[in-house]
């Protein structure tokens, strides 16, 4: 398998979804690789080899975010595929998919403000030795964008403290210069947590959206770090 | 008819006998309630038409000019732009939110009717003062609308402005502009072609919501105000999304004649429109019609304004692909009727025919009115201005001036909308116009929504004029030329002489402007019957203008980059100080004579500061506009990345509230690097522009001098903090 040129990204439709076109853009068009859309009601993976669960509106988010599209046909496959050591990344809408899926832990809850905050922030790197993250320092400093209503992450404290022993808390919002302070923390994450990974760390999920930080046009390049360490661990 | 009924449904008894005209006897009740909607002043611009029909509307690459449902414009690549703006004022105040919401919904709708994805919406806003609880309650519900829609459907909202004045308290005002783009050659139209071909609907189930929205916009409120509440209609962003998805997908393939979104008048408009524009006839049976409850009868059929719906005419044979993609994204698609060759509306219901109008009755026979018009009387005790004291301590007056609302910072609003989906937003909120990137292109478009109503109030046709030259003066200043205009004209009572005078001074001022700028107007809306208890708006018309820059390295923002930098004056400082937030805010006066425009002058001005982006000679641009050349340094601060200060010194010999607070047009601040200056100095003089250096970008510091002697001195911090905290602590009193 690893001896194609490409790795393969597959960005999952969910009705709702509304970054997926600019995810497929990012991976296709600015990091040159090969990338096909899923839709949900299917029941094929077609030989991706990383598959994106992108930012929007999933079914409206109504009932709760995440809750409808992970009973989506497609998300049975996707689930098999999570379990077998398979790369899968939800941003924002899609992290919110997969704490409803048990595929990462924890639950959002509503901003602390109340409000729906469109905004960069700036996320510290916890834990660069990911497949998402190995491409960063430790502790290095990424410029990238939150839009979200929901993003505001709660964990009980025995979960919590697992994450913590476990090094799954992957990126937590910080200052500009790497400070994890209350003012920083603009959703009112515990533990300023803005992405986690799983046990077996090949499943993250991050409410901030890379995709819309993958051009110097944009404001900031610093998304491409997460997409172009997949493609490093895959490749290696 | 009984006299009541027409009462009810706002109609004259004139208009009631060319009804009966019309049809050659009485109508029924859903005729005439059919017919009440159509020739309202939202639907038919029965008052307004006379005046409208004189805007330049065409051009070298105007597409699609007014009638339809957006205006289109070519802009190469084998692309085109559409936009539109609408209003919904009305029902925004009756319930903010799902007012504001469906106000987006809707103008999306207009838009990717035509075959187009809109890529961005632009939203001009309008409130009372917001220490009345009142207002902010309102401001929070609109916002949270267009965000709650907005954001859902992913359309990012990208920019816009928001004035606060007293005669928004009873009349908040929501126009929506919404910017889509569209392959060239696949622009889709309302209408009904082909005898024989089915008529589908497609979208949401019908409901009892929103029935008479159109004929209730076309009234002044009174204190039943509460019982209007079911007019307004509930949004379902989720909906839409599916039904923007299937429509662009369905318009990809060769599937449909003719499309129309059911916006005002429902299934109403929509039916008659599109019969009427291809000369056709359109049978349909409210038997088919998807309904949401039970026993709705034909009148309320026909009127409901149920959100998210479609009416589509599909080529015969391709009916069933059609509804098989509508399906794929769990949307129902029924055919509700043919299209005919009879030129009437046919409407059955369990096997009888409860409609028969010929369409053009409902669509053209409208009567039109030359309403009388009377200049108003407040206009000479408002002119006229005895010039107050002058503030012992300029630095607090420009504080307060910094934290009105008008002028401070609006981050707490447009951080609640999603800017940035779509990832085409260049220049973000906050810049004089909005800059979002084509892909797949070197081009990028610029949009601005701009209206100055205290300018308009104290003199109707300059006020547009300058609403118009602000709006090109602001894509001049991203480095954007004008492509065409859209225009919300806001105004009160149309059958009161003073606001028809009003409307008519407005539309000849901002056509004269637009032909003087050569930029064609593609449409726009009217909104008239701004009024609550016999208190109307201040005329207030937002033009939306979209403009295209050639090359997107070329981009050009407001923020000071570099310390060091040179800070010039494109333009003149005159003694101007009637109609500004300065009055306005420091002594409560809306009074004067707004300041002057110079046509001429203003687009050598703006030429100049194109060519100087072209040319790649300055570093930023942002015009002079609300609280004048000391608000506008300030706002250039504001927008460095570092938080940049200045030391700027004046030598005009004018007094120093005029210099620094008055709003003198022609304007524009740039900045240059040291060695440049000569350059730009040369060519200024080449063409005969008044062009000086004022001062250098610095640090920490807010320095304005006149004649030497120090306006104003500040420490960047705290005009900051005065301009950013205004509008949050508003709302943080609220929430304590």
């Amino acid at each position: 398998m690893k001896n194609k040129k490409n790795m393969k990204f597959g960005v999952v439709i969910f009705p709702g979804s509304n970054c997926d076109y600019d995810t497929y853009y990012v991976l296709k068009e600015v990091l040159n690789q090969d990338t096909i859309f899923l839709w949900h009601k299917d029941h094929d993976l077609k030989g991706v080899d990383a598959i994106i669960l992108p930012g929007g509106f999933s079914y409206g988010d109504y009932l709760r975010t995440g809750a409808i599209a992970k009973f989506s046909p497609l998300m049975r496959e996707v689930k098999e595929f999570a379990l077998k050591g398979g790369l899968v990344l939800g941003i924002c809408n899609g992290f919110q998919i997969l704490l409803e899926m048990g595929l990462l832990p924890g639950a959002m809850l509503r901003n602390k403000n109340l409000k729906f905050l469109c905004q960069f922030v700036y996320l510290r790197v916890e834990n660069p030795d990911t497949p998402f993250t190995k491409l960063c320092k430790k502790h290095q400093v990424l410029k990238i964008p939150i839009a979200h209503f929901d993003g505001n992450y709660y964990a009980p404290p025995e979960i919590m403290e697992k994450l913590k022993r476990n090094n799954q808390i992957v990126l937590r919002y910080s200052t500009s210069k790497g400070e994890i302070t209350e003012e920083a923390n603009v959703n009112g994450s515990m533990e300023n947590i803005a992405g986690i990974i799983n046990e077996k760390g090949n499943v993250m999920g991050l409410m901030p959206h890379p995709e819309r930080a993958s051009e110097k046009i944009l404001g900031s390049e610093d998304g491409q770090y997460i997409f172009k360490s997949m493609i490093n661990s895959w490749i290696k | 008819m009984d006299k009541r009924i027409l009462e009810q449904h706002n109609l004259t008894e004139e208009e009631y006998r060319g009804i009966v005209d019309i049809l050659g006897r009485e109508p029924n009740l859903t005729e005439l309630g059919i017919f009440s909607v159509m020739w309202s002043e939202h639907c038919s611009y029965k008052s307004s038409k006379i005046y409208l029909k004189n805007l330049p509307t065409t051009g070298k690459h105007v597409i699609q000019g007014p009638g339809e449902n957006a205006g289109v414009i070519d802009i190469g690549d084998g692309l085109a732009v559409v936009f539109k703006i609408e209003s919904h004022n009305h029902p925004s105040y009756i319930e903010p939110y799902q007012g504001a919401a469906t106000g987006v919904g809707g103008i999306l709708r207009d838009i990717f009717t035509m075959g187009a994805r809109p890529i961005a919406v632009l939203d001009s806003l309008r409130f009372g003062p917001l220490d009345n609880p009142k207002n902010r309650v309102i401001m929070e519900g609109v916002i949270s609308g267009i965000a709650g829609y907005g954001n859902s459907i992913g359309v990012p909202t990208v920019g816009g402005e928001t004035y606060f004045n007293q005669c928004y308290s009873q009349n908040p005002l929501v126009n929506v502009c919404c910017i889509g783009i569209a392959p060239k050659n696949r622009i889709f139209y309302a209408r009904a072609k082909g005898k024989g071909n089915p008529v589908l609907y497609v979208g949401a189930k019908t409901g009892r919501d929103g029935i008479h929205g159109a004929t209730m916009a076309s009234a002044e409120f009174d204190e039943d105000l509460e019982e209007k509440r079911p007019n307004v209609q509930v949004g379902d962003p989720f909906k839409e999304k599916l039904l923007l998805e299937a429509c662009l997908e369905v318009m990809k393939k060769d599937l449909i004649v003719g499309i129309q979104d059911m916006g005002a008048a429902g299934l109403t408009c929509s039916t008659s429109e599109m019969a009427d524009k291809a000369n056709s006839g359109i049978e349909i049976d409210l038997d088919l019609v998807p309904k949401r409850e039970e026993g709705m009868n034909s009148y309320e059929i026909m009127l409901s304004e149920s959100q998210e719906r479609m009416l589509l005419v599909a080529k015969a044979d391709k009916e069933e692909e059609v509804k098989k993609i509508f399906k794929k994204w769990d949307l129902d698609a029924i055919t509700i009727g043919r299209v005919t060759d009879t030129g009437r509306l046919i409407v059955k219901e369990k096997g009888r025919v409860v409609v028969d109008i010929p369409v053009r009755g409902i669509v053209r026979d409208c009567p039109v009115y030359r309403r009388p018009v009377k200049q108003p009387s407040y206009l000479r005790e408002v002119n006229y201005l005895e010039i107050p004291e002058v503030p012992n301590d300029l630095n607090t007056t420009f504080l307060k001036l910094l934290s009105s609302p008008t002028i401070a910072d609006k981050e707490w609003i447009f951080r609640q909308y999603d800017h940035m989906v779509q990832i085409n937003t260049v220049l973000l909120p906050g810049a004089d116009a909005t800059v979002l990137r084509i892909k797949g292109t070197k081009k990028a478009l610029a949009g601005t929504v701009d209206g100055n109503s205290l300018y308009t109030y104290l003199n109707p046709k300059v006020g547009a004029k300058i609403a118009v030259a602000e709006a090109c003066r602001n894509l001049a200043c991203v480095g954007a030329k004008p492509l065409g205009v859209t225009n919300c004209l806001n105004f009160g009572n149309p059958e009161k002489p003073e606001i028809m005078w009003q409307f008519k001074e407005v539309v000849e001022g901002m056509g004269e402007a637009c032909r003087f700028f050569g930029i064609p107007v593609t449409g726009g809306n009217v909104s008239f019957y701004n009024e609550t208890m016999g208190s109307a708006v201040y005329p207030t018309p937002v033009l939306g203008i979209v403009g295209l820059i050639e090359d997107i390295s070329k981009i050009m923002s407001p923020g000071f980059k570099e310390k060091g930098d040179y800070i010039l004056l494109l333009g003149k400082n005159n003694e101007e100080i009637g109609g500004t937030e300065y009055l306005k805010t420091i002594f409560s006066q809306e009074r004067g004579i707004p300041p002057e425009i110079n046509l001429e002058f203003e687009k050598q001005i703006q030429d100049f500061c194109f060519e100087l982006i072209d040319k790649r000679l300055i570093n930023s641009a942002h015009d002079v506009s609300e609280g004048g050349l000391a608000v506008c340094l300030a706002e250039c601060c504001f927008m460095s990345e570092k938080k940049l200060g200045i030391e700027v010194s004046l030598e005009d010999d004018i007094r120093p509230v005029a210099l620094l607070f008055g709003e003198t047009q022609s304007r524009i601040i740039i900045s240059a690097s040291p060695s440049d200056i000569d350059k730009i100095e040369k060519l200024a003089s080449k063409r005969g522009i008044p062009c000086q250096v004022i001062g250098r970008v610095r640090e920490d510091k807010f320095i304005i001098k006149q004649k030497g002697e120090e306006l104003i001195n500040l420490s960047i911090e705290k005009i900051y903090s005065s301009w950013k905290q205004a509008i949050p602590n508003y709302f943080k009193l609220s929430e304590e």
